[in-house]
């Protein structure tokens, strides 16, 4: 549904992006993930044709961005990152504008559509307030539903949850969810957990290049470099412990966190606990808790956009 | 082009939201019935000639800027404009849709003057074939202005440097006659056809010339190209 290839953009002379690449097929809900200026919005930018790329190209629902703009833009759902929209207006005048604007008729079923999305974005008790009346919840959500009025196959959302209380942001976050079923969904964002519960995909962007880009638990089983187990032994000095655990088969490495507690790094794939469990029984000490521990996506979007080399780092895939 | 007629009915809604549109309007009319109502005791002419043949329009070149600088600007200061850019609609029917919104509120300002005409009627025996040959000379003049008007919204951000740019070039091209003066020849012919000071007296009298009318046509249509363009470079940006 979406083909970017080499995508680049300057801002004068400084690079914005550059050689920004990735497919997304069509229901396939997409994570965009980076810290701030990296990149994110100047690419939905030129997704959208709010502005065309320096270099390379876009493809959106089979037209180009730059090419046959207006087509794209029939197909694209768009919620910007700044939500801006007409204060004096109210919410129903607004959707219905942008509704015509956006190709959606006869004026009996732009009503109905505006109805539909209102009941669906949870506005439709603020319809005839004045949208500068709205606090910022209601103005993200009456964003969201503009972006869906004219049920455009693609949406393309910037940090659509920013600024929202933690109720509304599930609810924003179940709404996408729920959209994800049959639109294709492109969604930036720098709070991680977000990309954990609503993404099939995530790519990690740095400093206008893309670093990671892969299914959010290949992604996470590529930069473990390693399972990790966390453990709780009581019952023997931890010198003994240690040496003890490291003795284990698959065990490479051992560390001591101090309280009874060691985290037990073991090789990939592996999964000792059950004969760890048993080696500590033998031993006769207290096994107190055990435990499979993940590395989260924080973690992995920390590690990816460190400036520091990391000793397992081979290019992560482009 | 059914989307510029989108925008400017939206825009034309928002104008009567605004209170810069009363006050402008409110400000016309003051100054415009002023000059009418100390003409008519001065001239004791059933005319209206020496009102809008004269230099009464001058409130024009500040009023009609004040009514286009918030077109584009706000857009552009507040972001809204990223909406419109990302709609499937072009550049040139935004320009258009607003200008027509603010043309159209003029035709509105315009309509208490009529006022001036009727008092001529039930007062004296004014000639109507010049009334209505001046009307529509005021609604060129408008309309030219309100283009240079629309064109300075879409250079800024700000609504007051809108708004100053345009009576700035409104004012400059109502001044180039004056420098006719200076020079002689063929570019004193020139400098006089680019005024637009001179393309608003024939009105007034009761004539109609086509040159008149294309000139105003010609501003109107170069403020509103040049206002498209302006707005695809700030994309690229």
């Amino acid at each position: 549904m979406i083909t970017v290839r080499g995508l680049t953009k300057y801002y004068g002379s400084l690079p914005a992006i550059q050689d920004v690449s990735f497919d997304v097929a069509a229901g396939e809900v997409l994570g965009f993930l980076g810290p701030n200026a990296a990149g994110k919005t100047t690419t939905m930018r030129i997704l959208t044709g709010y502005m065309p790329p320096s270099g390379g190209k876009a493809v959106v629902a089979g037209y180009d961005v730059v090419e046959h703009s207006l087509e794209a833009r029939r197909h694209i759902g768009y919620l910007p990152e700044s939500v801006a929209l007409y204060p004096e207006m109210s919410v129903r005048a607004y959707l219905e504008f942008m509704a015509a604007l956006r190709g959606v008729g006869p004026a009996r079923r732009r009503k109905q559509r505006v109805d539909e999305v209102m009941a669906r974005c949870q506005v439709a008790h603020m319809a005839d307030r004045p949208i500068g009346k709205l606090s910022r919840g209601y103005r993200q959500r009456v964003g969201l539903a503009q972006a869906l009025v004219h049920d455009p196959k693609v949406l393309i959302l910037d940090e659509p949850t920013v600024g929202l209380d933690p109720a509304q942001i599930i609810e924003v976050r179940d709404l996408i969810r729920e959209l994800g079923r049959d639109h294709t969904i492109i969604l930036s964002t720098h709070i991680l957990s977000e990309v954990e519960h609503v993404c099939q995909r995530v790519m990690i962007i740095h400093e206008g290049r893309i670093v990671a880009e892969d299914t959010r638990d290949r992604l996470r089983a590529r930069l473990k470099g390693g399972e990790l187990l966390y453990v709780e032994i009581a019952g023997a000095p931890s010198e003994e412990i240690t040496v003890g655990l490291l003795s284990l088969p698959h065990v490479q490495d051992v560390r001591p966190l101090g309280d009874n507690a060691y985290q037990v790094t073991c090789t990939l794939g592996s999964d000792i606990r059950a004969g760890l469990a048993q080696f500590v029984v033998q031993k006769g000490w207290q096994l107190l808790e055990l435990r499979r521990e993940r590395i989260s996506l924080e973690e992995i979007f920390l590690q990816l956009t460190s400036d520091e080399p990391r000793p397992d780092q081979a290019p992560a895939g482009r | 082009m059914r989307n510029a007629f989108l925008i400017a009915r939206r825009e034309l809604e928002a104008y009567f939201i605004s209170p810069i549109a009363y006050v402008v309007t409110a400000a016309m009319l003051v100054v415009l019935g002023y000059f009418f109502s100390v003409i008519l005791f001065v001239t004791r002419q059933a005319s209206l000639r020496p009102l809008f043949g004269g230099s009464a329009l001058i409130v024009l070149l500040f009023v009609l800027p004040l009514l286009t600088m918030r077109l584009l600007a706000e857009e552009q200061r507040s972001g809204t404009i990223e909406l419109l850019v990302t709609a499937p609609v072009r550049d040139g029917e935004i320009i258009l849709g607003k200008y027509l919104a603010s043309l159209a509120f003029y035709l509105l300002m315009l309509v208490p003057t009529l006022y001036y005409p009727v008092v001529l009627e039930v007062f004296g025996r004014p000639d109507w074939g010049p009334i209505l040959t001046t009307y529509l000379g005021i609604i060129l003049l408008g309309g030219s202005l309100l283009g240079v008007g629309t064109l300075a919204s879409a250079l800024t951000s700000n609504q007051i440097v809108a708004a100053v740019l345009g009576v700035g070039m409104a004012l400059l091209l109502w001044l180039i006659p004056s420098l006719a003066g200076f020079v002689s020849g063929p570019l004193a012919d020139v400098l006089q056809y680019l005024g637009l000071s001179s393309h608003i007296a024939d009105f007034a009298k009761g004539i109609i010339d086509t040159r008149h009318v294309v000139y105003h046509l010609s501003v109107i249509a170069a403020s509103l190209f040049l206002a498209t363009r302006i707005l695809e470079t700030r994309r690229w940006r």
